[in-house]
């Protein structure tokens, strides 16, 4: 969990800076202002182009501020869908890399329609006719990071994290205390291989040997590697079947049971 | 459609929703069982919109004895053996034992005012009205039955936000019902929720604000991260109407607030009006306010003779 969290760990912006070989950032939701937390633009890629939108959580302490910890506000999230959508138009695949604790916790936020502005970004993004991949590249805070992960695969980076509420805020609530963290982790099961297990995400990606942050070009490459695959699998589907599976993938998380038989 | 009637066995001692004098939390008088029936458990003192049960939400909208529940028969399991104080499922057998329900919501169809309509509605009684994997595969069931048969779908929703016993496969479930609401999206079929309170977390943030009319009850607390979370990452007090349905109305979040006494007719109204015809309940309406047609000139004779061979599928009743 804390390898998740290093301060030293790739963002986004390290990311499509080993990736691909031309970037051009894209800002504004044109309609109230532009949210640094979250990142999107065009990326130049072997002759193509790939949109990339991702958190960016800030490498100082200006930068942390300035982009709030990667914790997105509407703006953002209005960002990323007008960025989708212009995507779509052009027929460009999408990259999003998830690494936030959660959408921000503010009054405005609120009054902007911090709810409204991730359920419309999920939708969005799941009626996108070009192909998307999603890669959980550090912390995947609950619907401030899914508002980005409603895509046709969603890999993880071996040592990241993802999950339904933070291990601090989970323990407080029902262990009735914050230091129990730890404990709450291990039974929200929020690791790669806990979620490959559960079928949530498609793919764990290796790191290099003691994490990311230790090789921010080995980390790059697997990304880019991942990304090479996963695009090829998916863009000899047409749009119509590629958006059938990807509603047939969500359908199928979760767990009840039907007449005595546990179905997934 | 089959009516399956199941009998539960509830323990003595009611849920917010049961039997029993309760007080006003917002003028504090106390009401009794009969006031509040009579009244849509609306405090006639102050107007305090009092919490609703699913099974009596379903009572106050549903004409009598036209309710049919859908995948009723899906029931939790325990995915993550996940224990924090007590285990999951002894969790969710207290709430059954209090609720009398199997999950936090109940789904199915119904007439209302003599409208078919796919219902959905959320108890919070049951485990806060947190969404795990039965309400987003009863969410999902119910839209599909609405795609197929042609039905609008009302979703009353109240909830805490997502069923952390379930981890990421709650979450998913944002997800998973944004894609059917999707799915709705792509067959026309018309979806209007009803925020109650409160209606947060997940939630909010997936299918309630999803709708094509989203209605709010007075006074409900509508917002995707708690105050209390608020509170502590802001570090100060928030002013006594964040969040409310009033407040959101202002900001632009909703797009009309409804008095519970008239949610019935008001959903009537919106769903015939959506579906591009004269809903059923108020045709006797159009009829008496209907002006005589003017025979018109031959453009005009033409036109209805044009009209007349089109097909307009109209809405099975």
């Amino acid at each position: 969990m804390e390898l998740a969290r290093h301060p030293k760990r790739p963002y986004t912006l390290d990311y499509i800076e080993h990736i691909f070989s031309g970037f051009i950032e894209l800002r504004g939701d044109r309609c109230y202002g532009d949210d640094a937390a979250i990142v999107g633009g065009l990326a130049a890629y072997h002759g193509r182009t790939i949109m990339v939108i991702g958190h960016q959580k800030g490498r100082d302490l200006a930068a942390r501020t300035r982009r709030n910890f990667g914790m997105p506000r509407p703006e953002g999230y209005r960002k990323a869908q007008r960025l989708m959508r212009l995507a779509d138009k052009f027929g460009i695949p999408i990259l999003t890399l998830i690494d936030t604790p959660g959408a921000h916790p503010g009054i405005a936020a609120e009054e902007r329609g911090q709810g409204g502005a991730i359920a419309n970004t999920m939708m969005c993004m799941a009626r996108l006719d070009v192909p998307t991949v999603a890669v959980v590249i550090g912390e995947g805070g609950s619907g401030g990071a899914l508002a980005l992960a409603v895509t046709d695969r969603v890999l993880m980076l071996e040592n990241s994290i993802y999950s339904v509420i933070s291990p601090e805020s989970c323990a407080a609530i029902l262990w009735k205390d914050a230091g129990e963290a730890h404990l709450a982790a291990q039974t929200l099961r929020l690791t790669s291989a806990d979620l490959s297990e559960l079928e949530v995400i498609d793919d764990v990606l290796p790191e290099p040997r003691g994490g990311a942050h230790k090789d921010h070009a080995a980390a790059a490459r697997a990304v880019k590697e991942a990304l090479e695959t996963n695009l090829r699998e998916l863009e000899v589907i047409g749009p119509r079947q590629r958006r059938r599976e990807r509603y047939e993938k969500f359908r199928r998380m979760g767990v009840w049971k039907e007449n005595g038989l546990t179905l997934f | 459609m089959a009516r399956v009637s199941v009998d539960i066995t509830r323990r003595n001692g009611a849920g917010a929703s049961g039997s029993g004098a309760e007080g006003c939390p917002g003028c504090k008088q106390l009401l009794t069982p009969d006031e509040l029936a009579a009244n849509f458990r609306v405090c006639h003192h102050c107007g305090q919109h009092l919490r609703v049960g699913s099974r009596e939400r379903i009572e106050q909208l549903a004409d009598v004895g036209t309710w049919s529940e859908v995948a009723g028969n899906l029931r939790p399991a325990d995915p993550l053996e996940f224990y924090d104080l007590r285990p999951y499922p002894e969790r969710l057998e207290e709430a059954g034992y209090d609720t009398g329900l199997s999950e936090a919501i109940l789904t199915g169809t119904c007439k209302i005012h003599k409208m078919d309509t796919v219902l959905a509605v959320m108890d919070f009684d049951f485990m806060a009205g947190s969404m795990g994997s039965v309400v987003g595969e009863r969410f999902w069931r119910a839209a599909e039955t609405a795609i197929d048969a042609r039905f609008p779908m009302v979703m009353i929703c109240s909830s805490g936000g997502a069923r952390m016993q379930e981890g990421i496969l709650s979450l998913m479930q944002m997800a998973k019902t944004t894609c059917a609401v999707e799915m709705m999206a792509e067959a026309q079929v018309p979806l209007v929720t009803v925020l109650t309170h409160p209606t947060t977390g997940g939630v909010l943030a997936s299918f309630a604000t999803l709708a094509d009319v989203i209605i709010a009850e007075p006074g409900a607390l509508i917002c995707f991260t708690g105050p209390r979370i608020i509170e502590q990452t802001i570090k100060e007090k928030l002013p006594p109407d964040f969040g409310k349905a009033e407040s959101n109305m202002e900001h632009g979040q909703l797009d009309m607030i409804v008095p519970r006494p008239e949610l019935k007719d008001k959903l009537v109204q919106i769903l015939g009006m959506l579906e591009g015809g004269v809903a059923c309940a108020l045709e006797p309406l159009w009829e008496e306010t209907r002006r005589p047609r003017r025979r018109g000139g031959a453009f005009t004779q033409a036109l209805k003779r044009i009209k007349s061979f089109t097909n307009v599928p109209r809405r099975p009743s």
